[in-house]
């Protein structure tokens, strides 16, 4: 067993905390505050190849490892989860593509994202009426011809507003359940009726964009289809398998920031005479967040080197995901009590990262469906 | 008209790490510190990178250390630089050794142009630079700094500081001088050296650093060199500077006055 990083992979690691350092956190609260597209800072990341890192040698891209990705993803989240969400977003997107795409599709789709690394991509699954329940989506593509007719809404669509393409999860049939879905790329400059709604106002990550897509009678080629008629399902699944260790990361790194945070308070912050860093009070909940944070860090590191390693990790990819969110809520409503009632200013860093924590949560599968997964694999005998 | 310039990567305690001098105040703790370029380096990477890209040519990296070093190497490779030359060597060096050091290298190399940090931030001895333009007979442009503002658009446009001749025979170099900015023009080759006002050093981006795994780092020793690395100096004790005294609050200002006069006779 080896637990150290390679020479790159500290390189790697060093890149990502020096941008999260010197370009993302300074600038975390301005947009976390105005709730807008951190377009500067997105592009910059983008240029640098903090996006797109998913991308297979054969269009150009990095194809960096999965550990690598990871270890990129709990700097990013460190130096801003909202921004961060929005890199990750064309990963997510991406990824059904890099599973499933024909030769011909890589290079017709994923080739233009290495040429210029600023377009971005939105990952277009979940519904109004269909979150975790993924096989009752409702938005329906009907063949006609060469085409399919897209009609249906799409919800809580990270950088729908500013994507160039969308990965869009469609069903052929509603009666087939899972059975019926498919895949289809969604080009911007394509379809007649479709539309994208208002940036929704939510409670963190707010530098993220979130939109509904509306599509009303999209007339999509069939050459755009991923995969066949009905693999849809286990596009999606085997695209969440893979991201599901970055955003175990990006929960992670919030719980990282969160304790960093707290550690220096407690340090400052005299009550009674004294550092409250000296009460014990205060030194266990320290203690919890470092165990906590190094725990889920492990199991999430060893998730993605399943990845790499060639094995299916379904099961340790939503360990990790459940553990390291459910650890980032605590760890993070533990630095606000730390701070006291300075913690629940904004004018403190720590509320926003328990606002942040709370989407990791709910984002890409819910703690809840997490213990489903896990449940499910271990009663199925793995 | 291409330029090849020779730039240095010296490994320095990050200062951000917790530096500690041991208790025999022979050294430092080098328990859980963290090493970077020097920062002056780096600047002058960043610099070698920007005249090359203006004016084509080669950037060579030079480090002096134990393995370590090559991570700095790989982070100006990461940053662009062509090429990288590790001297391999462990124990303590003086500015004398590392300036005979890279003077052999740039023999070798024959660069058009050194730059160099002008101080590396661990023992701040600035002399490293003097000392090989003196040995090599090159001409000199130390605390080479830059006119515009790092916000200014020219700096958004990574405008090179050091300006190339029309000839290509010699630069123009604008130093840092107390009380202000002095320009002088060095004639090719010739050793400059950085100030943190020089240029604002990119971000190493992830194909950058993954480019740089396959470039050729090329080995030497200071006895491969003909050197004799052997300190002249010796460091005889390490300590920390004396803790600052607390201030004192002064009710108005003719008491300040008062004390500035009299008491710390600033005045």
């Amino acid at each position: 067993m080896h637990f150290g990083l390679s020479d790159d992979e500290k390189a790697l690691q060093e890149a990502a905390r020096k941008f999260a350092r010197e370009v993302m956190r300074p600038r975390s609260a301005h947009y976390d505050e105005k709730s807008e597209f951190p377009r500067e800072i997105i592009t910059q990341a983008a240029e640098l190849g903090f996006m797109n890192m998913t991308l297979p040698a054969e269009v150009g891209g990095l194809e960096l490892p999965h550990v690598a990705q990871a270890l990129i993803a709990e700097e990013l989240a460190w130096g801003c989860s909202g921004m961060a969400t929005s890199m990750i977003a064309n990963d997510l997107a991406l990824l059904p593509l890099v599973l499933g795409a024909s030769a011909e599709q890589k290079e017709r789709f994923l080739r233009p994202f290495t040429g210029d690394p600023t377009r971005l991509a939105s990952f277009a699954l979940t519904e109004p009426g269909a979150g975790s329940d993924v096989a009752g989506l409702r938005t329906t593509a009907r063949r006609e011809g060469d085409f399919y007719v897209l009609n249906g809404q799409k919800q809580w669509i990270s950088n729908g507003e500013y994507a160039h393409h969308f990965t869009v999860f469609a069903t052929t049939d509603t009666s087939k359940k899972h059975k019926g879905l498919l895949c289809l790329v969604v080009e911007r400059t394509l379809p007649e009726g479709f539309t994208t709604g208002k940036h929704e106002n939510k409670m963190g990550q707010r530098a993220s964009n979130t939109v509904t897509l509306n599509f009303d009678n999209v007339k999509v080629p069939v050459a755009n289809r991923i995969g066949e008629e009905g693999e849809g399902f286990l596009l999606a699944m085997s695209t969440l398998d893979n991201s599901r260790p970055l955003t175990a990361m990006f929960a992670i790194g919030i719980a990282r920031a969160a304790m960093e945070h707290a550690l220096d308070y407690s340090r400052q912050r005299q009550q009674f005479g004294k550092p409250i860093a000296e009460f014990q009070a205060i030194q266990f909940m320290l203690a919890d967040m470092a165990a906590d944070i190094e725990a889920a860090r492990l199991l999430t590191h060893k998730s993605a080197w399943l990845l790499d390693d060639g094995q299916r990790n379904t099961l340790v990819s939503s360990y990790a995901k459940r553990f390291a969110a459910d650890m980032a809520m605590k760890a993070t409503t533990d630095a606000v009590q730390i701070y006291g009632g300075y913690g629940y200013s904004r004018e403190y860093p720590v509320e926003k990262l328990m606002r942040d924590a709370k989407l990791i949560q709910v984002y890409e599968g819910t703690s809840q469906v997490q213990r489903i997964v896990i449940a499910r694999e271990l009663i199925r005998g793995l | 008209m291409p330029l090849k310039i020779l730039v240095t990567a010296k490994r320095v305690e990050d200062a951000e790490s917790k530096i500690k001098v041991n208790p025999a105040g022979t050294g430092i703790v080098p328990d859980g510190l963290k090493y970077k370029i020097n920062p002056f380096d780096e600047i002058g990477v960043e610099e070698a990178l920007r005249l090359t890209a203006k004016h084509g040519g080669e950037v060579v990296v030079v480090s002096i250390g134990t393995k370590d070093v090559q991570e700095q190497l790989r982070h100006a490779l990461a940053m662009g630089a062509h090429k990288a030359i590790w001297v391999n060597h462990t124990g303590p060096l003086d500015q004398l050794a590392i300036a005979g050091l890279l003077q052999k290298i740039a023999e070798k190399e024959k660069p058009d142009l050194a730059i160099l940090g002008k101080q590396a931030i661990d023992d701040d001895q600035n002399q490293v630079g003097q000392y090989l333009a003196e040995w090599l007979g090159w001409a000199q442009a130390t605390f080479a700094s830059k006119e515009e503002s790092l916000e200014s658009d020219a700096e958004k446009s990574k405008t090179p500081a050091l300006k190339l001749a029309a000839d290509g025979k010699s630069i123009t170099v604008v130093r840092e001088v107390d009380g202000g900015l002095q320009t002088v023009e060095a004639p090719l080759p010739a050793v400059a050296t950085t100030e943190l006002r020089l240029n604002q050093p990119r971000f190493a981006s992830l194909p950058g650093i993954m480019k740089a795994k396959s470039k050729p780092i090329e080995e030497h020793t200071p006895a491969s060199l003909g050197v004799d690395a052997t300190p002249k100096l010796t460091v005889t004790k390490l300590e920390h500077p004396p803790a600052r005294k607390a201030g004192i609050k002064v009710p108005d200002v003719a008491t300040l006055v008062d004390k500035l006069k009299n008491e710390a006779k600033a005045l």
